[in-house]
């Protein structure tokens, strides 16, 4: 394992958010084919229910290796949801982003390549 | 074989970009105009202005963009699919006519009304002969809300679109029909597509999926690469080119900006997802997991492959409700020690509502600039930072504790913590809270009042 380090997930992947009721969708899609099996096996219904551990009552996973992305349900992460929620992002438009301040651990090789992406060099 | 029929999105909800549909239509060739106005409670705010004005409860905006593009759409033999009808599609079919008599397009224009979506009146008989119109989300029982229901409306799929379009309809107006119908109804009606031929129904769902949202499919919120997205200021709106074994190409006019592309259209194929593998619609249950996109060209995404299967015996209904009141109140603390001082604010207010004896079933306190959108996962705040937003939330049942609540705001800026700006806008607005209650019921519950009418101008 030592030949790992983390980053975080918006290194790897883009997301868009949605509603439905009480629940908050997250579509997270990887930024290179290469990079999903990677979301596969990190980017877990476990995991992700401990990142966002308090704020959600429970978690879903799917999987759409066709369009290389994971579709996550956060149960009961809208306070209520639609027009019964008091909370700024009701809607639950910016849970895409919340997700992606995950941290997740990849081979180095990975992670180098993924931050020179980032910087406009991939 | 027939060519492709292209099919411009113009709305993706009521209130979106005006332009939109003007370009669309004036921008390059398209063969339908395809409008979503109709949000999960869109239905009850319509339905609260109609029972002021009963000519109302149609998305109003719709008949002045008619005014302006009539003229366009006759000339260029496009016809317009919209949901825009409301909870009065009547209403809004009504002054679209009137429209077009007023516009000297007697005879060229044709429209196309759908209705029979709308179950308010029939609620008690509905929950008479057993349907209990349970919360898909918590199972409760409508009874429990039954005298606090506002609107109530089934979705309806595409094949009163495709009945109007038969009749010759080149404007269709409905009420709730699914934002996927309005684009399958032309592809099924172009193409003759069978009510049991799942795939292709699939594909055209996944079609109208792509378009319901408008520019959100073309560049507009797409999050990949965002700093790249150019043009945003005249954004392409999305247009689907369909071909009859259901594949299609989705595109947006030459010379607008924006970006359609396979990130732009993956962002929205997974917006508001569930299962992927059971897309439910009136139509047929569409499998996301089967799509496959391929670049096709500058600004073209190809999409194949899309497999579906039959159609549930359920439609959806879209039932709002009463629930009661909320506010929201914020005011700004300035650095040094913003972040402090809006929290010491806070306490200082819901001291004070204690002690008025004011019961609210939640008050939320966000600070926007540190947690408002993703909570305690932004880690704390610079001790720096310029300013804080203390925003705080009340919800109850009664009018009188939120109505209170809006007044302990402003005192704050004389009787709280100091430097403390932005309280211009005054009082916190009481707003009443329209709830929505998804259920389901038997389509044959629905579908034998389902009325389809195509007058000439």
């Amino acid at each position: 394992m030592g030949r790992r380090r983390n980053i975080q997930l918006r290194f790897l992947a883009h997301a868009r958010s949605g509603d439905k009721g009480d629940t908050a969708n997250v579509g997270l899609i990887a930024l290179e084919p290469e990079f999903f099996p990677l979301l596969v096996s990190e980017v877990t219904r476990s995991s992700v229910a401990r990142h966002f551990r308090g704020m959600v009552s429970s978690v879903e996973r799917f999987e759409l290796p066709n369009l290389h992305a994971l579709n996550f349900l956060l149960h009961g992460a809208l306070d209520g949801g639609g027009t019964i929620s008091l909370k700024t992002d009701a809607q639950g438009k910016v849970f895409s982003t919340a997700l992606l301040r995950m941290e997740v651990s990849v081979p180095k090789a990975l992670a180098r390549k993924a931050l020179r992406r980032a910087q406009g060099k991939g | 074989m027939k060519g492709p029929v292209r099919i411009g999105a113009g709305q993706g909800f009521w209130g979106d970009w005006l332009e939109a549909p003007v370009r669309q239509v004036r921008g390059g060739p398209i063969d339908y105009l395809m409008m979503d106005y109709l949000a999960e409670v869109t239905m009850s705010i319509m339905q609260k202005q109609r029972s002021r004005d009963p000519e109302s409860g149609y998305a109003r905006d719709f008949i002045p963009l008619m005014e302006r593009l009539l003229p366009d759409i006759v000339r260029g033999g496009v016809t317009v699919c919209t949901n825009a009808g409301g909870v009065n599609p009547e209403g809004c079919a009504g002054a679209v006519l009137e429209t077009a008599r007023a516009g000297k397009l007697k005879k060229k224009v044709r429209v196309g009304l759908v209705a029979g979506d709308d179950i308010l009146d029939r609620l008690d008989e509905l929950i008479d002969k057993g349907h209990t119109l349970a919360d898909m989300e918590t199972g409760r029982p409508l009874s429990e809300v039954r005298d606090r229901v506002l609107s109530a409306n089934a979705y309806l799929g595409m094949a009163p679109v495709v009945e109007a379009l038969a009749q010759g309809a080149n404007i269709v107006v409905t009420g709730r029909v699914t934002d996927t119908g309005l684009t399958l109804g032309p592809l099924v009606h172009e193409f003759g597509w069978a009510a049991d031929d799942w795939d292709r129904l699939a594909a055209g769902t996944v079609a109208g999926h792509i378009l319901e949202c408008g520019a959100q499919s073309s560049g507009g919120n797409l999050l990949k690469d965002w700093r790249k997205v150019r043009g945003l200021r005249n954004p392409g709106f999305p247009i689907v080119e369909a071909q009859s074994d259901g594949s299609f190409v989705v595109t947006k006019h030459p010379g607008t900006g924006g970006v359609v592309s396979i990130p732009s259209v993956t962002e929205q194929l997974v917006y508001e997802m569930g299962d992927p593998e059971n897309y439910i619609t009136p139509d047929g249950v569409a499998d996301f997991s089967s799509i496959q996109l391929r670049g096709a060209g500058k600004n073209r995404v190809a999409v194949t492959g899309v497999r579906g299967g039959p159609r549930t015996d359920m439609l959806k209904v879209s039932i709002a409700y009463f629930y009661g009141y909320k506010a929201v109140g914020t005011l700004v603390y300035s650095w040094p020690d913003a972040y402090d001082k809006a929290r010491a604010a806070d306490r200082v207010l819901r001291g004070r509502l204690r002690d008025l004896g004011l019961e609210f079933e939640q008050i939320l306190t966000e600070y926007v600039g540190v947690d408002a959108t993703h909570g305690r996962l932004a880690g704390p705040p610079s001790p720096d930072i310029a300013e804080v937003q203390l925003r705080v939330g009340v919800r109850a049942a009664e009018r009188a504790p939120v109505e209170r609540f809006t007044r302990e705001i402003a005192p704050l800026v004389l009787t709280g913590p100091p430097s403390v700006t932005g309280f211009a806008g005054g009082r916190p607005r009481v707003e009443e809270i329209v709830a929505y209650w998804p259920a389901l019921i038997d389509r044959r519950e629905i579908e034998p009042h389902v009325r389809v009418r195509v007058e000439e101008a």
